[in-house]
């Protein structure tokens, strides 16, 4: 039953059969798409025909690896800025929101917790929609009143900065939130005691404290918005990032470059996702 | 301290106000509006009730939704049923030094891009596929099977997308169970249907409502899985609404298949969040 009981053997085979089945199911894929990225083949499919870089390195004219590959390259570029200005975004609000339901009381502050809540659990597609509305009525109210042509209310990189940021907050407010919990109050009242105004308490001594959460929050945020898909879907302009370029080859056939890019992205963010685990352990015994 | 920091509250509450104001609560107000709009014979926008009733008189449009919904809850049975012993061996059986590590290989996979997870599927199960390569190499199958492109693959790869969801509230939920319940029920003599009926299962209840809330709401919500890996016919309703956005530029209709999409999900997580009696807050976090 559980360790400390004893274990009748064919339940305890079954088991770990069906948890060997299961990482199997669970890295299958991943692994695949990693080693047909180094395959000298022009289909990501077997059989093996040889190591080769190709599919990273090659110039033409048969091959075009993802180097050279303006396109992929212009899209992970597209994807990274979007990314950085997110995850900014996300921390600096998400933290004011946090510092707003956790310490200040005022009207209202339940109900407007519980919208703060909301955009997690509002489908991806039908925010990216409602802002596209939202942005496109705005747009012609502008040409038609005043005359003046706003671009980045059209589908645009700011537009998908915004979409992505409207639901990204909310997952920053919880972890900061979580964090300023286990805040003891007294050391903000010492600071105060001893002249400290509220904002040099808040400088010098609930924002170090709340560091791990904010560097951690801010990497899963920039992960998050990197691989956003169904909001960006919508808002998306000539401009287009990483996932939506390479959902548009995928649809269209796919070219072991493809996998290239998949494994880039599998290495970098396991790797991003590991040291955010280790500093998050870390910041756990502080 | 909270009278003499008025100046405080002002500086937190703008930014606040400004992203659920502007971003949440405008666009979905303008989302309402632009369902209950459409252009008459002239060509002139007026206030329409017909982009609901074309919902309900077009078989097609009702059929994807109920469709989408029950194929949504088939997923998020299924996701518990394959991520429950998962969550229970690594809090319970198995030694406690691998749990740490089986936890983290367990998320790791879902830290990378939906597209690249649903490519890796398509790429091992397609008729030129790897699966089918070793399949006749081995001397299994004359032929290539085409095994992508149908319901129960499209079930399959939204059951992976999903497996994340759900396992951790249910690592973290089964965590917290007191392993000397279980020992005390097995002393007495209680069996282990009895035990995981009354009480594994009863304990973990917090996790599984969190877990199946989130995943219901994120398989209604997916576009990606159902478009690359069902097949033609495997209709979903985002599907629907992006072809009335992208392909149609019936921008009206496509805005009431988005509330009535809206709908169907926050009525789901209010059922789920009352027959739990918890709070949305405690589930996000």
């Amino acid at each position: 039953m559980i360790r400390t009981l004893p274990q009748q053997k064919s339940y305890s085979t079954a088991f770990r059969f069906y948890i060997i089945i299961y990482y199997i199911f669970l890295f299958a894929p991943l692994v695949i798409t990693c080693i047909l990225a180094f395959n000298d083949s022009n289909f990501p499919a077997l059989p093996w025909k040889g190591f080769s870089l190709d599919w990273f390195l090659a110039d033409g004219p048969d091959r075009i690896g993802l180097l050279h590959d303006s396109s992929n390259i212009r899209s992970i570029w597209v994807s990274a800025q979007t990314a950085l200005w997110v995850s900014i975004l996300s921390v600096v609000v998400g933290t004011m929101g946090a510092f707003l339901f956790e310490q200040e009381d005022f009207w209202g502050k339940q109900a407007l917790y519980f919208l703060a809540l909301t955009p997690l659990v509002i489908p991806g597609v039908i925010l990216g929609i409602s802002l596209l509305l939202a942005a496109n009525s705005l747009g012609i109210f502008f040409e038609d009143n005043l005359g003046v042509d706003v671009p980045f209310l059209r589908p645009s990189f700011w537009l998908v900065v915004l979409g992505q940021f409207s639901f990204i907050a909310t997952f920053v407010l919880l972890v900061v939130s979580a964090r300023l919990k286990k805040f003891d109050p007294s050391f903000e009242e010492a600071a105060l005691n001893l002249g400290a105004t509220r904002f040099e308490v808040i400088r010098y001594i609930t924002l170090p404290f709340l560091r791990p959460a904010l560097i951690g929050s801010g990497a899963v945020a920039f992960l998050m918005s990197f691989e956003n898909f169904n909001t960006t879907l919508f808002l998306v302009g000539s401009e287009t990032t990483l996932p939506i370029n390479l959902y548009l080859q995928v649809r269209d056939g796919s070219t072991p470059i493809i996998n290239a890019v998949s494994f880039l992205l599998i290495v970098s963010t396991s790797t991003l996702a590991v040291i955010n685990l280790l500093l998050s352990k870390r910041g756990e015994k502080v | 301290m909270k009278h003499h920091f008025r100046l405080g509250l002002l500086i937190f509450l703008t930014p606040v106000l400004l992203w659920l104001l502007l971003l949440i609560v405008v666009p979905h107000i303008e989302l309402l509006m632009m369902s209950l709009q459409g252009k008459d014979d002239t060509g002139t926008t007026v206030w329409t009730l017909n982009n609901y009733r074309s919902f309900f008189t077009e078989q097609i449009y009702w059929y994807t939704f109920v469709r989408t919904a029950l194929y949504a809850l088939t997923v998020t049975v299924l996701t518990f049923l394959v991520t429950f012993p998962v969550a229970f061996y690594i809090t319970k059986v198995v030694s406690p030094r691998l749990t740490g590590f089986l936890t983290i290989l367990l998320l790791m996979p879902f830290w990378v891009s939906e597209l690249v997870r649903v490519y890796g599927w398509m790429i091992l199960l397609r008729e030129s596929g790897v699966i089918n390569h070793l399949l006749t190499s081995a001397g299994l199958i004359d032929a290539p099977v085409e095994m992508l492109y149908n319901d129960v693959s499209m079930l399959m790869g939204l059951v992976y997308t999903s497996m994340l969801f759900m396992v951790v509230p249910l690592i973290s939920s089964l965590e917290g169970l007191d392993d000397s319940l279980i020992e005390a029920a097995h002393d007495l003599g209680a069996s282990p249907f009895a035990i995981f009926t009354r009480i594994v299962i009863p304990y973990a209840a917090p996790g599984i409502t969190s877990g199946s809330i989130v995943v219901f709401m994120l398989v209604l919500g997916n576009y990606l899985t159902p478009k690359l890996m069902g097949g033609k016919n495997s209709l979903w309703f985002t599907e629907q609404i992006y072809n009335e956005f992208i392909a149609s530029f019936n921008w009206n209709q496509g805005a009431a298949f988005g509330f009535l999409l809206l709908l169907l999900s926050s009525m789901i997580i209010w059922i789920g969040l009352k027959l739990s009696k918890q709070k949305l807050g405690r589930t996000l976090s």
